[in-house]
């Protein structure tokens, strides 16, 4: 993928304490227009933390975050008008239907045709069938691909998943892959992902940055930096990375 | 303020409605047992006092105006506790929604569904025990706009409560019609009170309310005045507790409470 050079996030200097010990520690990065950057590390390490920081749900102790160039903590509605999630842990409410989900969203992010826009994320992401069907009802698999409807459902020029292929089948996984490179091959925005699949970071992501402790300790291209770090594979690389990280954990961090 | 981001809280809440009858029933059914129960109390206190004062309006009334405060409070607390059940925070409050679009797509719903109630309310009260809120003039507007009022605050001040606590803290919402009531007078003269309970009456806007509702069956004037400072006490409320709304959401973003809401993690 071809990043243009204006970033759709940038993250300048993030830090989250909890009760004196930092979930996350000056971190510093940008994901620009047409790129995925994966955001890696071991449970805790505060990937979770930062990303519900970039999404206006926990408040930086300091730092900043931009969104297409406009302050997060100053004008959060206009920032986060432009963004969209899907996260394992925040599922769609169960007690309203595919459609329906698919319309409140899509009214809160104000979007234009919104009727069109929904018929073409339910053939999209296969959800035709299920559009009168509660979203709590649905398998895993099924509600992965309706929350990334939701989180397409206003061409967000910055996309977050976290962990967005989990507990979901390979198969499943390849198409929702395919579908999130598409997108991103429009040059329609940028993603940050979260993931424990290195395989799936490895092919998708075109940076990748791990987090240990807070902090950014790599950050690179994930095909060349095992071989950088002298490991075999993107797995080693992280298994290294994170049992650094255990090795000299002085204390686990509550949210992180 | 957006409104079409109001106006998806709003449509979330009808599309809940829409396809469960176990949310529309109990919009009527306590109505209905209460008009019930209160109707029947009143007919007997008409047979067996022979002072020919009308039990009707004055208790028959206050019931039914009462039920329609605590109706609206219900209203906006049932519309967040949807939010709290379907553990949707996070999804809601990682987008473009203001706090403002939030409460008063909240407040629309509580006043949608508070309205259903107080139709079925005076449906039943007049069909059935002759009651009509033309006995009490113009004066009904008042009555009715600072009990909205006192029930659109009490149900933010309600959320807010709940969205510090955890979900838990829930039983802590439902009785508070119930505290409130005593000091507000709805069933007798604030002037039988102790000087303390009469103390907190006059900072209860629904107090002046039923005063002025059995000034007005007694055949006196309403009293216009008080009426005002009521309304000018609920409209002080609802503005408090919205702050007090926003502040606990500043608290929870501060501390990551909407990121990991669940009654086994707030604390």
């Amino acid at each position: 993928m071809t990043a243009s050079s204006a970033p759709v996030l940038s993250v300048q200097g993030l830090r989250k304490s909890f009760g004196g010990l930092a979930a996350v520690d000056d971190v510093s990065f940008d994901v620009a227009a047409g790129e995925i950057v994966g955001l890696l590390g071991p449970n805790g390490a505060g990937k979770t933390t930062t990303i519900n920081m970039i999404l206006g749900v926990l408040a930086p102790t300091s730092g900043r975050i931009a969104i297409e160039g406009v302050d997060l903590k100053a004008r959060r509605s206009l920032a986060l008008a432009a963004t969209n999630f899907a996260a394992v842990y925040a599922p769609l409410p169960g007690n309203l239907t595919v459609e329906q989900n698919l319309r409140v969203f899509g009214m809160i992010y104000g979007v234009k045709n919104l009727s069109q826009r929904i018929e073409e994320l339910l053939a999209q992401y296969d959800l035709g069938r299920y559009r009168r069907s509660k979203a709590g009802v649905l398998s895993s698999g099924e509600q992965t691909r309706l929350s990334l409807a939701k989180a397409m459902i206003n061409r967000p020029r910055l996309l977050l998943l976290d962990e967005p292929t989990a507990s979901i089948d390979p198969s499943t996984a390849r198409d929702i892959r395919a579908g999130i490179e598409s997108f991103v091959a429009q040059g329609q925005g940028g993603v940050l992902w979260t993931s424990h699949n290195m395989y799936e970071v490895e092919e998708v992501c075109d940076r990748v940055l791990f987090l240990s402790r807070g902090k950014i300790v790599l950050e690179g291209d994930p095909k060349r930096l095992p071989a950088e770090h002298g490991a075999a594979s993107l797995d080693d690389l992280f298994v290294a990375v994170a049992h650094e990280h255990l090795h000299d954990q002085p204390q686990r961090v509550a949210g992180a | 303020m957006n409104p079409s981001r109001v106006g998806a809280i709003v449509m979330r809440q009808f599309y809940l409605y829409r396809g469960s009858p176990q949310r529309i029933l109990p919009m009527f059914a306590w109505v209905a047992i209460d008009i019930l129960l209160w109707g029947f109390i009143t007919r007997y206190l008409n047979q067996v006092s022979h002072s020919g004062f009308n039990f009707v309006p004055a208790l028959l009334g206050a019931v039914l105006l009462w039920d329609f405060l605590t109706r609206i409070m219900q209203g906006v607390t049932m519309a967040f506790f949807e939010d709290v059940w379907s553990r949707n925070f996070l999804n809601f409050f990682a987008t473009p929604l203001r706090i403002s679009e939030y409460l008063s797509g909240l407040v629309l719903t509580g006043i949608a569904s508070s309205l259903l109630g107080l139709i079925a309310m005076l449906i039943m009260a007049s069909a059935v025990f002759g009651l009509s809120f033309l006995t009490f003039g113009a004066a009904l507007v008042p009555f009715l706009l600072v009990l909205f009022l006192s029930g659109i605050a009490l149900g933010i001040f309600g959320a807010g409560i709940v969205l510090r606590l955890g979900p838990a803290s829930e039983w802590l919402i439902w009785p508070i019609p119930s505290l409130v009531s005593p000091f507000a007078g709805v069933f007798y003269p604030i002037a039988v009170l102790p000087g303390w309970m009469q103390a907190i009456s006059r900072v209860l806007p629904p107090s002046y309310v039923f005063e002025g509702m059995r000034a007005v069956v007694a055949g006196k004037p309403a009293p216009w005045d008080r009426l005002a400072l009521g309304g000018g006490l609920a409209l002080i409320y609802v503005l408090l507790a919205c702050l007090f709304f926003a502040s606990v959401y500043r608290y929870a973003i501060r501390t990551g409470l909407i990121a990991r809401y669940s009654a086994e993690t707030v604390s």
